[in-house]
């Protein structure tokens, strides 16, 4: 006759259970944060105390003498304000223009095989990365004559983050919906044109992403430079900040602190500049 | 303003015929309607005409000019495609404007022509908008805007209704049958969707795997179907299909499985012409020429009720006839009072008899 019943939660207990459940949420995600904040925000402060060590605390008095010192390594700021922009933007460019081309080509090419290239090339990429194949482009650059140069550099690194923008750059131009060149050439439009007025305008969002991608990774990038590169005069940052450690091999904590700011900071320009002029979003098609 | 021929043209993607040896000429100022299920070719034959495919075979005149080989940008061609196809980066004005762009007319006669063009199609006050910020009916509007500024010879139209919902479909309709009298070009317009057909062509191309089936004014193709895909592609609901044998001794009539129609003078003398005793046809009735009736009627129909749809102004009656199935509609906004067993009669002029391989003898 009765069947047993579970009572269901009175309204206080399921409140209580929610705030439980929120509370545990909070503190774990706090937690999580704080594990990957902390870095940064010693970054934030650790550069403006002249008793700078690993710990995380507020510089007393505030001082900009960390910086004053960094100011006076004149290798090292000419590494940064010259050396890494040179890599950094030019393989920006040569990086986001070819993977556009390439990408419009094997999105639009009515050749077989296509996706089958794409996918081979994104492979290969991750197959051969960098400290492997060190030995063998190290060869070839010696070959070419480009040891010691810019431009070696930025053709390495080129090479190596080229399938990868080419798999970003396709998705976006597998986006846009065909006709929209279509139109463009019964309006009477070229090849060329179609590709400027249409196709360029609507991927730009994408060859921002992949530049600004692009443009952090060289930035970053430390064993190309440092393997192909002799002249002091060439290193990039990255390199550079190497000469804030002693002879010894440790870092001089307050120096590497102040230069380390400075380091992020045209990353951090770079973004916020593309966000502003062309922000990181996508027309994509219209809804239809 | 020009005519548009095809000479046996053909297009084959790999070993698929997507268009099978196509003949037609569209005079100049016709408004002829490429009609099909999905499928049939009726895209890829307007896509032709556009230059955005090659092909395979024969060749195609707009004018007195051989486009076969020309490229799209040279055609002189205003298309008004599916998905509208509006560039999102620019404004309304832009995209109206950007044809006249691409044949470097001066910025200020470019500013005139879209101003009176936008006009005309009351999206006047939109032009500085952006394609995601307008309605469905705006965007078709500005597409067509964009198909006329620069004055083309041929207009092309790819299903453009198909993206508006019901209400919008039919206004936009009635506005491009409007345009077309009013501009007078050539118009090529591809739909799957009989009604639009119907409404707006001074010639339907009907097509199926790639031929063209019939090509004729729209009240012809409907009073007499060339074949059975006609027949039963056009009309909402098609025309009832039987099969059935011709029976010419004693009284000439048609023996199906569930019916026996009498034939009338006129249609003997056409069915001795072109069919022998016994031969196998199918009889085709439009839902709108049978009528329901309270008692049995010779030379008519009957059979248990299907379904009974009633739609407003008129009701669909599907009666089991055999093991076909018979459609009547009736013309009345109340719901028919029908018993078990229903009896249909129709109006023995209106039948339609078609050879076993589909082709129509011609009755009339």
């Amino acid at each position: 006759m009765t069947r047993a019943t579970r009572t269901p939660p009175s309204q206080a207990q399921r409140a209580a259970r929610f705030v439980l459940g929120r509370i545990t949420f909070y503190v774990g995600s706090s937690l999580f944060a704080a594990f990957f904040v902390l870095p940064l925000l010693w970054l934030t402060v650790a550069p403006f105390s002249t008793l700078a060590n690993l710990d995380l605390r507020l510089p007393d008095p505030w001082s900009l003498q960390n910086f004053e010192r960094v100011f006076e390594n004149g290798f090292a700021i000419r590494a940064l304000v010259q050396n890494s922009m040179i890599q950094g933007f030019g393989a920006m460019l040569l990086v986001t223009l070819t993977a556009t081309l390439a990408a419009y080509a094997l999105s639009r090419a009515n050749i077989p095989g296509t996706t089958a290239i794409t996918y081979g090339l994104v492979l290969f990429s991750s197959v051969v990365t960098g400290t492997a194949a060190m030995v063998p482009i190290f060869l070839m650059i010696v070959q070419l004559g480009l040891i010691d140069t810019h431009l070696g550099v930025i053709l390495v690194f080129t090479g190596g983050l080229l399938p990868a923008a080419v798999f970003i750059m396709r998705d976006f131009v597998d986006s846009i919906p065909r006709s929209y060149e279509e139109s463009a050439m019964v309006a009477g439009a070229s090849s060329w044109r179609v590709f400027r007025d249409i196709a360029l305008p609507i991927v730009r969002p994408g060859m921002m992403v992949v530049g600004v991608w692009a443009f952090v990774q060289v930035w970053g990038g430390f064993l190309i430079p440092f393997i192909l590169l002799r002249d002091a005069d060439k290193m990039p940052a990255s390199v550079a900040i190497y000469s804030f450690y002693t002879e010894a091999g440790t870092p001089l904590i307050t120096l590497t602190a102040a230069y380390s700011l400075l380091y992020t900071l045209p990353v951090l320009l770079l973004y916020l500049f593309v966000n502003w002029r062309y922000g990181f979003r996508f027309f994509g098609g219209i809804k239809s | 303003m020009a005519s548009v021929t095809f000479h046996d043209v053909e297009k084959a993607f790999g070993t698929v015929k997507a268009v099978d040896g196509v003949n037609f000429t569209i005079t100049e100022g016709e408004f002829v309607c490429l009609l099909g299920p999905s499928g049939c070719g009726k895209t890829t034959t307007l896509r032709l005409i556009a230059g955005l495919e090659k092909a395979t075979g024969g060749n195609i005149q707009i004018g007195d000019l051989d486009v076969t080989h020309l490229a799209a940008k040279d055609r002189d061609i205003g298309m008004v495609f599916q998905d509208y196809a509006l560039y999102p980066h620019m404004t309304i004005g832009e995209n109206i404007g950007y044809p006249l762009k691409v044949r470097n007319v001066p910025t200020d006669a470019r500013a005139t022509r879209i101003g009176e063009v936008a006009k005309n199609l009351q999206i006047d006050k939109l032009l500085e908008r952006r394609p995601g910020e307008i309605s469905g009916g705006q965007q078709q509007r500005t597409s067509v805007a964009r198909a006329v500024v620069h004055e083309p010879q041929v207009f092309l139209f790819d299903e453009p209704l198909s993206n508006l919902d019901a209400k919008l479909r039919l206004e936009a309709r009635s506005f491009l049958k409007h345009l077309q009298r009013e501009v007078g070009v050539t118009a090529v317009y591809v739909t799957h969707d009989q009604a639009e057909a119907m409404a707006l062509a001074d010639r339907i191309a009907v097509m199926n795997e790639g031929r063209i089936v019939q090509m004729a004014p729209p009240l012809e193709v409907y009073h007499r179907p060339g074949t059975t895909f006609v027949a039963n592609f056009l009309g909402s609901p098609p025309m009832n299909l039987l099969p059935g044998k011709v029976a010419l001794d004693g009284e000439p009539r048609f023996v199906g499985e569930a019916f026996t129609i009498p034939m009338q003078s006129h249609v003997e003398t056409a069915v001795r012409q072109h069919l022998s005793d016994g031969a196998q046809v199918t009889v085709g009735i439009r839902p709108e020429h049978l009528d329901l009736s309270q008692d049995p009627v010779s030379g008519g129909f009957q059979g248990p009720l299907y379904a009974l749809e009633t739609l407003g102004p008129e009701s669909l009656v599907t009666l089991k006839v055999g093991d076909e199935l018979l459609t009547v509609r009736i013309f009345s906004d109340d719901a028919p009072q029908l018993a078990d067993t229903v009896h249909a009669a129709f109006d023995p002029e209106k039948l339609h008899v078609f050879r076993e391989n589909g082709e129509r003898i011609p009755v009339e």
